[in-house]
């Protein structure tokens, strides 16, 4: 390590592996060349939290206009459209599918496989910029006028309306290739870097669920690539293609758009899932329950993801037995992530359960998930999802499984992982307290908006009946509860960038890969390729060590 | 890396300077690049899909309309065209194949028949887009028959089968630009003699995506040149 600081000769390649990556190269430069895979994910971490932020902001905005039931803070109408949809985009395109896997996965996928780097280094990087240019597309169309189209940009209003939607779409469609180029990289870094003795079943499930969620975003993305490219077009030229009056069809593009659209929604939600597979066992102290059935329940979300689009669609136009078809397949997407709770919550049973911030953010997830999952077959039900369509239940259930799934997920996991990556612990107490509050403001902000749609109030306007203004009024507290949790741990955790106690090796005491090498990782990751003897969850098993 | 670094390393033999540092072996990391490759190749039949499934449900919708204006194509210059692409694959494969054997002249040539072929390929294309052109049977908001085409116009629905045939044709042909920037690139290197049989990942990995190309343009062919040549009644 001391070389790091020795004046003198550069130090060879080999030198710099042993350094750790945060001082292995100096100067700016290093960090926009970079090909480290830690990095990578360092920078994309910064830009995901940087476009949660600018989504909250926007959310905040909403939630203040719908304080009141008249039009009082905003502008127009107009103005509360193009609003919710930036929060839309920019949250889906911007933040969540990026987030966990290109900036944690990015970070800890080779690590726990006991590889130098992903398979493709150059690409990953490339991933990382094209991102940066398709966020770029996305700014340049709020200043041209912003889209109001809502984030799903169906026909024919997005052909009509005059705002840019070619650029925000174009935004997409750039950011669509980062998202491939990353899953990609995945696909290949797990089928080809294993370290020896690292079979599939010992692999970590974080890298099970990352795997699961590449197949996703490999198989769907490009669909969601050429409907919007079509888009495009359409706007640009009149093709006709969603056009009935030159033959074309408005529904083809709500099938090519929920195509993808619908299996993104499990790459929002899979990675999380593997992040709260690696945090129970920790904190559990206990193996796994179920791991197998954990590994492969990945595998079968990804797969019957595909087939369960047209429940967007019940109210479409669609024939009657494809939704019933559809309502059928709906209900069976449901059985592999019930085994996952199931799982996790036969694996907290009799633990030692130690509540760490991490822990309770994988404990909140595991309830608010599961009320997300669970209204969701009220939406796959044919009969009432035609009383709650387009209602704030809607949103609510969209919300427990994005906000209450994902981003729970997401902030356990960069708790969890916090102190491996920068080298420095966060204030614990402060973060338990916390995710008090973040738990407390996200119910308060979305419980109330399934009471909401099933007295019917309609998503998407600024304005409402009166009757319904105290439940508004409470929402929008809860959002502003929560927006402070998430200010408070923005804070808190930029603070511990400088102050923050010195991370040792394994704070957790856990038993997987990642926390064996040093805090922060070396360059390399490894100084010698790691020989894998066992499970990464084997707490009180007899097996001399873990590895 | 270094060679000094190589020494440290403890490996007897020496590096292959193509040899990224996160792989252990040149054979896996041969692998690697190709299983990325099958992978990118199923993203681009995914991105495909859309324009076929699009192309499926209008013939389905309006099969008059299909069968009609697939006349409209020139079958000669599709089935020149369907006959170039199909050799430049050949070349194509020929050229994997000297490469693997490590024969750098030959491999270079039929590098650069590849390209000629792919060339001709949008040479040919460029003269039937001028004549669909010239004829005003163009895409969407341009579609405007004339000249002896005049009596297309009163087919409903029938700009959609333009629509489609531009955006299927237009997409492969940037395909085909891709591609044949990816071989110029590769027959550079082959002329500095870069590839071996010890290395010619590069190589395959174009190959396979040139191929793909490829079989793109023989389901185009029939799907838009052959649906009904049946005398017009």
């Amino acid at each position: 390590m001391s070389t790091a600081t020795l004046p003198g000769p550069i130090p060879h390649d080999h030198d710099v592996g042993r350094i750790n990556y945060l001082h292995s190269h100096r100067g700016v430069m290093s960090w926009v060349y970079t090909l480290d895979h830690k990095r990578i994910g360092i920078m994309y971490l910064a830009a995901v939290t940087a476009s949660f932020l600018v989504g909250g902001v926007m959310a905040l905005l909403i939630r203040a206009e719908l304080i009141d039931p008249q039009l009082t803070m905003l502008p127009s109408n107009k103005v509360y459209n193009q609003l919710f949809t930036l929060h839309g985009a920019i949250m889906v395109f911007l933040f969540i599918i990026p987030s966990i896997p290109a900036a944690l996965g990015n970070f800890f996928l080779p690590i726990m496989l006991g590889a130098k780097d992903v398979a493709f280094p150059r690409l990953n990087l490339a991933s990382f910029y094209i991102y940066v240019v398709g966020a770029i597309f996305a700014v340049i169309s709020i200043v041209l006028g912003s889209v109001d189209t809502g984030w799903t940009f169906y026909t024919p209003y997005s052909v009509d309306t005059q705002t840019s939607v070619v650029m925000m779409t174009m935004g997409a469609f750039i950011l669509g290739f980062s998202s491939i180029f990353t899953g990609l990289n995945f696909i290949v870094t797990v089928h080809k870097l294993r370290a020896p003795g690292l079979t599939w079943f010992r692999m970590p499930l974080f890298v099970w669920a990352l795997y699961a969620t590449s197949i996703i975003q490999v198989l769907a993305t490009p669909v969601l690539g050429i409907t919007l490219l079509l888009l495009a077009i359409e706007r640009v030229a009149h093709v006709g293609i969603f056009d009935p009056l030159m033959g074309g069809d408005p529904v083809l593009f709500q099938h090519f758009f929920w195509f993808y659209s619908h299996p993104a929604v499990y790459i929002m939600i899979v990675p999380g899932m593997g992040i709260i597979s690696e945090i129970i066992p920790t904190f559990a102290r206990k193996p796994i329950f179920g791991y197998r059935f954990i590994a492969f329940s990945s595998i079968a979300i990804a797969l019957i993801g595909f087939l369960v689009w047209g429940h967007h669609m019940f109210t479409s136009g669609q024939s009657e037995i494809a939704v019933m078809i559809f309502s059928a397949l709906t209900f069976l997407v449901s059985i592999p992530s019930a085994i996952k709770v199931f799982n996790w919550t036969a694996t907290l049973y009799r633990g030692s359960i130690d509540l760490k911030t991490p822990m309770l953010y994988a404990l909140s997830f595991i309830f608010l998930f599961t009320i997300g999952g669970l209204t969701g077959l009220f939406l796959g039900a044919l009969a009432t999802d035609i009383h709650l369509h387009d209602t704030y239940f809607i949103v609510a259930h969209f919300h427990y499984v994005m906000v209450g799934g994902t981003v729970m997920a997401f902030m356990g996991g960069l708790h969890y992982w916090w102190p491996k990556m920068t080298g420095r612990m966060y204030p614990e107490l402060l973060g338990q307290i916390t995710c008090g509050i973040v738990f407390l403001g996200f119910n308060m902000t979305f419980f109330t908006q399934f009471i909401l749609g099933s007295q019917g109030m309609p998503r998407r306007y600024a304005t409402y009946d009166e009757q319904f203004q105290p439940l508004h009024a409470f929402s929008s507290v809860g959002a502003l509860v929560l927006g402070v949790g998430f200010a408070i741990t923005t804070a808190y955790l930029l603070w511990s960038l400088w102050k923050g106690a010195k991370a040792p090796r394994n704070p957790w005491g856990s038993l997987s890969l990642e926390w064996q090498i040093e805090t922060p990782p070396i360059h390399q990751n490894f100084l010698e390729t790691p020989v894998i003897e066992g499970m990464p969850y084997d707490y009180g098993v007899e097996t001399g060590s873990g590895h | 890396m270094s060679s000094a670094a190589s020494a440290i390393d403890g490996h007897d033999h020496p590096h292959n300077p193509h040899l990224a540092h996160h792989f252990e072996s040149m054979e896996q990391q041969h692998n690697s690049a190709k299983l990325g490759m099958w992978i990118f190749l199923v993203t681009e039949i995914l991105l495909f899909s859309g324009l076929f499934l699009a192309y499926g449900a209008y013939r389905a919708f309006h099969p008059e309309v299909f069968n009609h204006a697939s006349r409209l194509l020139s079958l000669p210059l599709g089935g020149f065209n369907t006959i170039v692409l199909i050799g430049s694959s050949l070349t194509m494969a020929l050229a994997v194949r000297e490469a693997q054997l490590g024969r750098g002249r030959l491999q270079a040539l039929f590098l650069l028949s590849t390209l000629a072929l792919a060339g001709v390929f949008l040479v040919v294309k460029y003269f039937e887009y001028s004549h669909k052109f010239h004829v005003g049977l163009l895409p969407g908001r341009w579609f405007a028959p004339h000249g002896h085409e005049a009596h297309v116009a009163q087919w409903q629905n029938v700009r959609i089968f333009f629509g489609i045939y531009f955006l299927m044709t237009g997409l492969h042909g940037i395909h085909v630009l891709m591609g044949m920037a990816a071989i110029g690139w590769l027959w550079l290197r082959a002329r500095r003699g870069e590839f071996s049989a010890a290395y010619y990942t590069p190589v395959e990995v174009v190959g396979l995506y040139w191929h793909l190309v490829d079989i793109i343009w023989i389901f185009l062919f029939p799907m838009l040149y052959l649906i009904d040549r049946s005398p017009m009644h």
